[in-house]
């Protein structure tokens, strides 16, 4: 820093190289500054991320090493994981969730891209109605609501049945998504319609061949959002899979394994790790879209 | 006939600039009654309500209908099964009011929502002050990393803490005791005592990274010119965040308080998976309540008992969710229209 103090040179090349420096100064001790920001931080991490890391470590121990507190297994086996797959029967689980997940996220896309198509343009009479009653529904408790929907299920016939929670989950599920669907169609110019329609196209055609490819990044968040509510459901799931335990999904699966083999810990963390992999990996490589979604909602 | 309603469903407002090329126009010269423009306008609307049916279709069976029929069930003394005929009135609802563990129940969902709102709710608000800084070097590593147990199923959260937490050779009571902090192991939900607090950290730490999300929202819409023109004129950074940060995110603030609210009151799934409401009743909340008398009952199960059960539990929660709204309504007409009204989306 001094360095170029001492040492005399052309006037604007010493006030330039004195700026950079300063600047680089600057952020140095911005940087410096952060550090105890940093240092609590990571200490949060570290406990938001431990259980994960114990639950991969102890799925990769021997039975007989669940005690070491050491992270790192000393002798690393996936046979916790063939057992909790086939015995266990995480891979049936896994199966389930996969439906239910995009059973539901499908239905409720399908679902929403329609009624907030035909809410989102144009003023159908009894339109104000209808989004107006959605809205007030949107902050309404659904938690015990689930008696009726298991009689209606049951009376369907669709009690113990894959399509029977899909339905039960997304049945209730769609108002945020016509919402955004909503929003999203209503800001798309006329004159891309009228195109169509000199075109002739019809009311479909300009639906499924223009409106809806627009909207994708809608699409995506709402089937994220979807999905990964789909897979966490639990209430939904073991209220309906009560009568038939190769339904459950993953975290039902979990639920009971639990209760049976409760002393299985490797098994349990091998079954954990199945359950929630897979989500964290959906998550991942989607989490733009999902954590927009989460921040419109609270925008919109 | 399908340009007139292709035209109509654009974004005008005035149905009469709306105007019907084709086969419509002799209709509306002939000045019609107000039944018959309307029919005629929902004709023409025809398409739109048949993609709106699915979603009404849904809307009433997984929505309306469930509200109506939880009142109906309530008032009849009903197994779940067979025919309701044993109509027994307000009993229902008189027997929840008697019974201590539903008070108990009750007590212990306003401890979970007192704490998302006291506890949570102001930390994440913190946390999310801390990472909405852009010179934060890695803040999305650390945003990612608190949010991963919101994606995770609550269920397998549960038993996976059930376990660390376990008195005999659970890796915390392994630890603490290894480093002789402790005498003896703790157990955390098999005592009266300690099980709720456990339970409440469990769900925050499973929780708060959805809260965090949402702060940062309400922070992202504040001005970055208002934070230098604050520092210019010499505010610190508490100045600025008090006389700044917290006047502008109040609108967005109430519905994150309200979602968080909302968030609390569904404590299902982490209780049912470590304590399913004990020891002794020390975590049991509303839903386990009632999910115990429908779904899991000693005898046979009481339908019509636990939708009352229910009934009680939804309007309690309505009534209190509400009040944010009539709040962010009265500040509306002080202030003038808030800028996050979702409303006339």
């Amino acid at each position: 820093m001094t360095l170029t103090d001492d040492r005399p040179r052309v006037g604007t090349t010493t006030i330039r190289t004195r700026r950079t420096n300063q600047n680089r100064r600057r952020a140095w001790i911005q940087r410096v500054r952060q550090v105890p920001t940093h240092v609590i931080l990571i200490a949060i991490c570290l406990a938001w991320t431990y259980p994960f890391v114990w639950m991969i470590s102890t799925a990769l121990k021997q039975s007989g090493d669940i005690f070491n507190l050491d992270l790192i297994p000393t002798d690393p086996t996936f046979e916790n994981f063939a057992r909790a797959w086939d015995s266990a029967n995480f891979g049936q689980y896994t199966f389930n969730s996969v439906v239910v997940s995009v059973g539901s996220a499908v239905l409720v896309v399908a679902v929403s891209a329609l009624a907030g198509y035909a809410l989102g343009r144009g003023n159908m009479p009894g339109k104000k109605i209808i989004v107006g009653v959605l809205v007030a529904t949107m902050f309404l408790p659904k938690g015990y609501t689930i008696l009726p929907v298991y009689i209606l299920i049951n009376a369907l016939g669709l009690n113990n049945t894959l399509f029977g929670i899909v339905l039960a989950e997304a049945g209730p599920a769609h108002i945020v998504g016509i919402l955004l669907f909503m929003g999203y169609f209503s800001q798309i110019p006329r004159d891309l319609e009228e195109a169509a329609i000199v075109d002739g196209a019809g009311y479909w055609r300009i639906f499924l061949r223009i409106m809806f490819p627009l909207a994708t990044p809608v699409t995506a968040t709402v089937f994220i959002f979807n999905f990964i509510s789909g897979w966490q459901g639990f209430l939904i799931p073991l209220v309906f899979t009560l009568g038939a335990p190769e339904l459950r999904t993953t975290g039902v699966g979990m639920f009971s394994f639990f209760g049976e083999y409760s002393v299985d810990w490797t098994g349990l963390a091998a079954g954990a790790v199945i359950s929630v992999v897979p989500i964290i990996i959906v998550f991942l490589f989607m989490q733009r879209y999902f954590i927009e979604g989460i921040a419109g909602a609270v925008k919109g | 006939m399908r340009s007139a309603q292709v035209a109509g469903s654009s974004q005008n407002r005035e149905v009469q600039q709306v105007t019907p090329v084709s086969s419509t126009s002799s209709v509306r010269a002939a000045r019609p009654t107000k039944a018959e423009s309307l029919a005629a306008r929902m004709w023409q609307y025809r398409w739109q309500y048949l993609f709106v049916a699915p979603m009404i279709v849904l809307f009433i069976a997984f929505t309306l209908w469930p509200m109506v029929a939880s009142w109906v069930y309530s008032v009849f003394d009903w197994s779940g099964y067979g025919p309701l005929q044993n109509f027994v009135g307000l009993d229902n609802f008189d027997s929840a009011f008697r019974d201590p563990l539903f008070w108990n129940a009750f007590k212990n969902t306003a401890i979970f929502a007192a704490f998302a709102i006291f506890v949570q709710l102001p930390l994440a608000l913190i946390v999310a002050v801390v990472l909405n800084d852009n010179a934060l070097k890695g803040r999305n590593v650390y945003r990612i990393l608190l949010f991963l147990p919101v994606v995770t199923t609550t269920a397998v959260v549960g038993v996976v803490f059930a376990i660390l937490l376990n008195p005999s050779g659970g890796p915390i009571n392994e630890f603490l005791l290894s480093r002789e902090f402790l005498d003896r192991p703790i157990n955390f939900l098999g005592s009266t005592e300690l099980a709720l607090p456990t339970v409440l950290v469990i769900d925050m730490w499973k929780g708060i990274g959805i809260t965090i999300i949402y702060w940062l929202a309400a922070l992202q819409t504040v001005p970055g010119e208002l934070y230098e023109a604050a520092r210019i004129d010499g505010a610190n950074k508490v100045q600025q965040f008090a006389r700044i940060t917290v006047p502008l995110i109040v609108p967005i603030g109430i519905v994150i308080l309200l979602l968080t609210f909302i968030t609390s009151m569904n404590a299902f799934d982490i209780i049912k998976v470590m304590t399913d409401g004990g020891p002794n009743g020390a975590t049991d909340i509303v839903q386990t309540y009632i999910y115990r008398y429908a779904f899991d009952p000693e005898g046979a199960p009481q339908f019509g008992f636990a939708s009352a059960v229910g009934i009680l539990f939804g309007v309690a929660v309505m009534l209190l969710s509400s009040l944010p709204m009539l709040l962010r309504r009265r500040r509306r007409t002080q202030i003038g229209p808030a800028p996050t009204n979702g409303d006339e989306r």
